[in-house]
């Protein structure tokens, strides 16, 4: 489907609303009101993109702990991420069990994530399985970083795909590093879109700061999945502007000029440059989102600095499902 | 009644779960054409159909990752891992995955999986194909262990825990899957997981064990029955979560405790049973708590001298009980 200005205005606006939220949890942990934030600044076009590209809230959706952007593309409020940035009840991903970004959204059929990386793509291939078996046209959409590709896990799941052209997209956010790690530390091979072809996926690699090439090439795969045509990895390549998280010190493996070199490419600031000189966004449309985006951001920390912790005697539960209390 | 094996009977649970629950599905290694290296699933690719009874590449982990995947869409899945000696590649699916679902998305998610797993020694398996696997697992919570004893309890427990909305690990004493007869009825019928079984009651020793070892300890009571020693012998096959009741009842009683596994002592499943008695009997106990397990040497070794001397049995069992008797 060809993008309309509408759409792309819109692509731009949840960038735009992801990234200030993220500079929120960065200034929030520098205030010390969170402990922990896990950044997506610099992977807002890769996750939009794709967001894009799926039927959300009937498509399945297994994330990756950066995945912020792609999350509110699936109904996740701002006052949803700051909850769970601050561990409070509310929180939808676990009621303040997990740490912030490990993700769980049912109603848009988003599944639990935990920390260790890749987990998630076998379970994709299994959800896969099973939309096979039941003979439906949902696709799975998962994301990792090219760090984990490296893992078992991940060539399990792909091979699992392949050999059964189960209805799912591998969406690798190349980032250039894992904690500390280039790339080449983790591949000999130029791509993890080579690794795919190596166990029979078509694998692609695209400009992961270009929102609207990441949305072409992830409904081209949305496409063949649903007509029963197999799985597709996709690798976007962008580059981690931030830290790896807010632990991290990332003076000591790489160069401020590096860092800032990359900032020039920032994907927001390209579909920005873009649609400005396309026609498609005005100065007064940018402010004005800037402003909604502020306003929400404000709201959401507002209210879940207000919000009630959970009660300690909560962490006893639910261990079985038996235990679960719904409504 | 029909008398039938173990591993008739734990055919039969999946026949007849399969024919009841359209998403009931096997999967793993060999279990299609082959019907399974011990052919616990034989005849029923031709009955159910290669979707349902599913082929697995030769990887563990994704046996059980996908597994999860399938059962958050809804399915019930039936993993088979060939051995459980191989099943470490799939210990963080099992434990840091399945286990932790319902509880880290605060009840959002559960994940409905049965993991099949013969296991133990006495077959000249040696080190990789007799490993007793169950401590590793009933120390996660979020997790079901269950190992039959029996054809009955073998058929009954099985469907309970496909039918259960938690992950059951299910491990199966391999040595008795055509050595353990017994009556099985026709009409259908559940055993509901938790509760341990008082198999033999008696007044003088308790005897707490599962699997190959409550077969053996019911022979070694009858063996020391005509020396004037009334054991009472308590099927454990529910692990986890552990019904205290039904020891502690038998502790109380008798004010002797006996516990047999052949997994290796130290850290064994027996160290917790002892706990709950040395913690809520010790007033009733004549007896210091004993344990008969398998020494704690790497694996059951290879060659028939070797394996004797690991694997305790009926004779060892007897002997245990007579000097506890006599205490």
């Amino acid at each position: 489907m060809a993008l309309t200005a509408e759409m792309k205005r819109e692509m731009y606006w949840w960038m735009l609303l992801a990234r200030r939220l993220d500079e929120r949890a960065w200034v929030l942990h520098r205030q010390g009101k969170i402990a922990f934030h896990i950044s997506g600044i610099g992977h807002e076009a890769a996750q939009v993109g794709a967001g894009f590209a799926i039927r959300r809230g009937y498509d399945w959706v297994a994330p990756y702990y950066r995945d912020l952007a792609l999350m509110l593309l699936l109904g996740f409020t701002p006052r949803d991420f700051v909850l769970g940035l601050m561990g409070k009840r509310e929180d939808p991903n676990s009621g303040g069990r997990q740490m912030p970004n490990h993700w769980s959204l049912r109603a848009a059929n988003v599944v639990s994530l935990s920390a260790p990386v890749a987990t998630q793509c076998v379970h994709a291939a299994g959800i896969g399985l099973a939309i096979k078996m039941k003979k439906r046209d949902q696709v799975v959409l998962t994301a990792l970083g090219e760090g984990s590709t490296s893992q078992g896990e991940w060539y399990e799941a792909v091979n699992w795909a392949a050999i059964h052209k189960l209805p799912v997209i591998f969406l690798v956010q190349n980032n250039k590093y894992a904690i500390s790690e280039r790339t080449e530390k983790q591949m000999a091979v130029k791509s993890a879109a080579d690794k795919a072809c190596g166990l029979g996926l078509p694998g692609i690699s695209v400009d992961g700061t270009d929102v609207f090439a990441v949305y072409e090439a992830v409904a081209n795969a949305v496409a063949e999945a649903r007509a029963g045509n197999g799985a597709t990895l996709i690798e976007t390549v962008a580059y981690r502007i931030t830290p790896h998280s807010s632990d991290d010190d990332d003076r000591s493996y790489r160069s401020h000029e590096e860092v800032e070199a990359y900032k020039k490419c920032d994907p927001l600031q390209v579909v920005q440059s873009r649609l400005v000189a396309d026609g498609i966004l005005e100065e007064a449309v940018i402010a004005e989102f800037e402003q909604r985006a502020k306003e929400m951001v404000d709201e959401a920390v507002r209210y879940a600095e207000s919000a009630p912790y959970p009660d300690a005697l909560e962490a006893a539960y639910p261990v079985y499902a038996e235990e679960v209390r719904h409504g | 009644m029909a008398e039938m094996t173990l591993i008739e009977a734990i055919r039969q649970a999946m026949d007849e779960e399969l024919a009841r629950d359209a998403d009931v599905f096997i999967v793993g290694e060999d279990v299609g054409a082959r019907g399974g290296v011990f052919r616990a699933t034989q005849g029923l690719i031709e009955k159910y159909g290669a979707e349902r009874v599913f082929d697995s590449p030769l990887a563990e982990l994704s046996i059980v990752g996908v597994g999860i995947g399938a059962a958050l869409y809804g399915m019930r899945p039936v993993c088979e891992i060939q051995f459980a000696d191989f099943i470490y590649p799939a210990f963080n699916q099992i434990v840091s995955e399945a286990a932790k679902m319902c509880y880290r998305s605060n009840g959002a998610w559960t994940v409905p999986m049965v993991i099949r797993a013969p296991y133990g020694g006495g077959i000249g398996g040696g080190l990789y194909h007799s490993q007793s696997v169950e401590a590793f697992f009933t120390h996660v919570p979020g997790l079901k262990v269950v190992i039959p004893s029996n054809p009955y309890d073998a058929k009954g427990l099985l469907k309970s825990a496909i039918r259960d909305p938690n992950p059951v690990l299910f491990l199966e004493p391999k040595k008795g899957y055509r050595l353990i007869r017994g009556e099985v009825p026709e009409e259908e019928y559940l055993v509901p997981l938790g509760p341990a079984n008082v198999s033999r009651p008696g007044s003088d020793v308790s005897v707490f064990a599962y699997g190959m070892m409550h077969y053996y300890a019911l022979q070694a009571a009858e063996m020391v029955a005509s020396e004037n020693i009334a054991v009472e012998v308590v099927d454990l096959r529910t692990l986890y979560p552990v019904d205290k009741e039904t020891i502690l009842q038998s502790v109380r009683k008798t004010g002797k405790a006996l516990i047999v596994h052949e997994d290796n002592l130290t850290g064994g499943y027996g160290a917790e049973v002892a706990a709950i008695i040395a913690s809520e009997a010790f007033t009733d106990l004549d007896a210091p708590v004993r344990r008969l397990c398998g020494p704690d040497v790497p694996g059951v070794p290879f060659s028939p001298p070797m394996q004797e001397w690991f694997l305790p049995n009926a004779e060892k069992i007897a002997e245990a009980i007579r000097q506890l008797d006599r205490f």
